[in-house]
């Protein structure tokens, strides 16, 4: 063989080579994110990143709205059509799809590092595989309007004040201050899982199944009733709607025309963002009932769906949001509380973000320490969203008179049944 | 327009003929008809081929092999009652709150709604200043996306809203129109009578200006009053208009969703759910999503929906054969 002849032949087969390695790493993975504030494009700046340290990848954000999460996906994801990955909040619901990451990533670490969430995406108790990055650890509990307080000269309640202390401290101060309404919690099943732990409620039977009408919830669900029927709560986020639909009260609160609103860690930026100076708006965490002082734990996460064509790659991108550096910045970013235990540890600054901010997040992540194992238990189990419906569509009734509270049970215990029965 | 045509239908008829000799095709007509029925097959028929498949299976599965076959059970637990009137005997309680939210908002919209069209048409059909302004005006909402027409009366009943402040205004009690589920019913009957009027005012209008002169002309020689011309040559003459539009609303009545889901989201409690919205929430919305309930729920719907088009049709016949 000549020389020209060898170059030749080393030049093709180098062309060749590259040819088939670019083929290789050109590929598309696509995200569905949904934002509250700033999760998808922070997202999208840290994969900006991981292209640019892996080149020939894109990874397409499709930012979508949040009801496209809940109410398309699982019927794309059932077709086959869904995305690559996805932020998701139903983490049991949908763990039937997940792409299992622990082949493809260093399982210790993420075990070290994320601990108790992985649990929620599993599909069981003896299932150990790596499915979703926490990305958003939040809780649930109450904001409170301190200026109200100040302004009625009545003592905020304090940290072991049961519901019925902030229900009469809150019409107190409404009273005295003229405002329109002492309390409110956002229209959700989940929202008022954690009162109804504090007071009893187990959730769940011997067998670990969903169990949603017992002596606990059923007294929590008769207070709730009874402080919509004397004004204590604002009547018009849970009966101004029908069905299952969820309503926030977060306006009214940001407006100044509520003195206590239970709703979770995540509105900290909104909070931060539109009241400014207006007044002065402290955590007060989840107030106690006979059994506890529990909120719910809850949030989103990233995952990968069997389904994709590139199940290393799309492990390979969950992995990097997972490093401690990035998953930090994704935090601080987005104002959130971190599931990172190292990153945790090691607290978060979070830029731009004012001191009442940074005090309340902190405050927020003191209140996971609160949470029930129940509460944990019930974030993870795969038919929750099942039960949080139920639960809405329920009590509503109870609320505005179509049901007594009995009977409102009665029929949320059926519906479970039924609900049961059709997903298994 | 035949001179143009011409040459082109000798161009066709060239492979016209020929592809009908090749395929031996005794009626062409079909031919041209494939594509129509193809697409008609794959996107009306094939659906509803597909909902009764799933109106007799259950589980939450979405591919039709996941389901397995439960025969009449979705039928039979919608239908479990008590007594119809009370749906709190119903097993599905909230189906049967549905269907009886459904024949009320029915009855009092195209009962209203007919009667009001009627009385704006008789209005507009007189030789009125700004004729054509307020023809247009009455016609204006029925341009409006339910959405929309939903989000404006929202703005201006909730709490806070224009009403309340106006009232607040003149010194009087405010009220949360729809947090009560008497008023949130009402809102929503009016609302969808403001939205829809217009189409059938302009129906009726047509029927009125079809009317010939010369019968009023006679009963006015004969010194008939307004009322008696109304009653014995109005009302009978544009009675065939009338049928023709009761039957159109009640069917679009039966149908009522995007305005009322988006106005009061079923509410209070579930004292505007209509049947689309538990068809709805029940397939799609819920967890686990409930399809077998779902679809057997609009299956019945469809069979409603049927009878009166049915009526309908029937009418049309009638009021053609004379």
């Amino acid at each position: 063989m000549s020389f020209t002849t060898t170059k030749l032949t080393t030049a093709m087969a180098t062309a060749g080579f590259a040819l088939l390695g670019s083929g290789l790493a050109a590929q598309e993975i696509t995200y569905m994110c949904s934002s509250d504030g700033t999760e998808c494009a922070t997202a999208r700046e840290i994969f900006d990143r991981f292209e640019a340290e892996n080149p020939g990848v894109t990874v397409v954000v499709d930012e979508v709205p949040y009801k496209a999460i809940l109410e398309s996906l699982p019927v794309q994801l059932a077709a086959g059509t869904g995305p690559d990955m996805a932020k998701v909040t139903d983490l049991g619901g949908l763990s039937q799809y997940y792409l299992d990451l622990s082949p493809y990533v260093d399982a210790q670490y993420w075990e070290d590092s994320f601990g108790g969430t992985l649990d929620w995406y599993r599909k069981g108790a003896d299932d150990n595989g790596i499915y979703g990055l926490h990305s958003q650890l939040t809780i649930t509990g109450g904001y409170a309007n301190k200026t109200l307080f100040d302004q009625a000269g009545i003592e905020m309640p304090g940290g072991d004040a049961t519901w019925d202390d902030w229900a009469a401290a809150t019409r107190a101060v409404a009273e005295a201050t003229g405002t329109d309404f002492p309390m409110a919690m956002d229209r959700s099943g989940h929202r008022i899982a954690g009162p109804a732990i504090s007071y009893g409620a187990k959730l769940f039977d011997a067998n670990g199944e969903g169990k949603l009408v017992d002596e606990g919830f059923t007294a929590y669900v008769q207070k709730f009733v009874d402080w919509h029927n004397d004004g204590t709560m604002a009547r018009d986020v849970w009966a101004g709607s029908g069905g299952s639909s969820y309503q926030d009260a977060a306006q009214e609160f940001i407006n100044g025309e509520l003195v206590y609103y239970y709703s979770g860690s995540w509105n900290v930026a909104k909070m931060d963002d539109n009241i400014g100076d207006a007044f002065d708006w402290v955590v007060v965490g989840s107030p106690c009932g006979s059994g506890g002082c529990s909120g719910m734990p809850g949030g989103a996460g990233i995952v990968g769906f069997e389904g994709t064509e590139h199940p290393e790659l799309v492990a390979k991108a969950i992995d990097y949001l997972a490093q401690e550096e990035n998953y930090a910045e994704m935090t601080a970013k987005t104002k959130n509380i971190p599931a990172h235990l190292g990153v945790a540890s090691k607290g978060v600054e979070y830029p731009g973000a004012s001191e009442g901010a940074a005090n309340a997040l902190n405050a927020w992540a003191a209140q996971v320490a609160k949470v029930s194992p129940v509460a944990f238990q019930y974030q993870g189990y795969k038919n929750n969203r099942a039960m949080f419906n139920i639960t809405v569509e329920r009590v509503t009734q109870a609320i505005v008179g179509e049901l007594s509270v009995e009977d409102a049970m009665a029929r949320a215990a059926a519906d479970l049944e039924t609900a049961l029965a059709e997903a298994n | 327009m035949l001179m143009i045509l011409e040459p082109i239908m000798r161009v066709i008829e060239v492979p016209m003929k020929f592809l009908q000799t090749a395929l031996r095709l005794k009626n062409p007509a079909w031919l041209f008809l494939f594509p129509n029925l193809v697409l008609f097959g794959l996107f009306a028929f094939l659906p509803i081929l597909v909902n009764v498949a799933y109106a007799l299976t259950g589980s939450d599965g979405i591919l039709l092999s996941d389901r397995p076959y439960v025969g009449m059970q979705n039928f039979t637990d919608l239908m479990a009652c008590e007594s119809y009137l009370d749906p709190n005997s119903c097993k599905d309680d909230l189906f049967w709150r549905a269907v009886w939210n459904t024949v009320w908002f029915t009855t009092l919209q195209v009962g209203l709604m007919v009667g009001f069209a009627l009385i704006t048409a008789l209005i507009l059909n007189r030789d009125i200043r700004a004729r054509g302004f307020f023809r247009a005006v009455f016609f204006f909402p029925v341009l409006l996306s339910p959405v929309v027409v939903a989000l404006i009366w929202k703005w201006i009943l909730q709490r806070e809203g224009i009403l309340n402040a106006w009232l607040d205004g003149l010194g009087l009690e405010t009220f949360n129109w729809l947090l009560d589920r008497d008023w949130a019913f009402g809102w929503s009957v009016f609302l969808s009578i403001w939205a829809h009027m217009g189409f059938y005012t302009l129906i009726l209008l047509a029927g009125l200006q079809a009317i010939p002169r010369d019968v009023y002309e006679a009963a006015m020689m004969d010194r008939a009053s307004p009322w008696r011309a109304f009653r014995r040559i109005t009302l009978p003459l544009l009675m065939p208009t009338m049928l023709v539009v009761l039957v159109l609303a009640t069917i679009k009545g039966v149908q009522t969703f995007e305005e009322v889901y988006a106005f009061t989201g079923g509410g209070p409690g579930s004292a505007t759910t209509l049947i689309i919205q538990y068809v709805y929430e029940t397939g799609f919305a819920g967890a686990p999503r409930l399809f077998g309930p779902a679809a057997a729920a609009s299956l019945l719907l469809a069979f409603v929906l049927v009878v009166l088009t049915v009526i309908q049709l029937w009418l049309n016949r009638k009021n053609v054969d004379g």
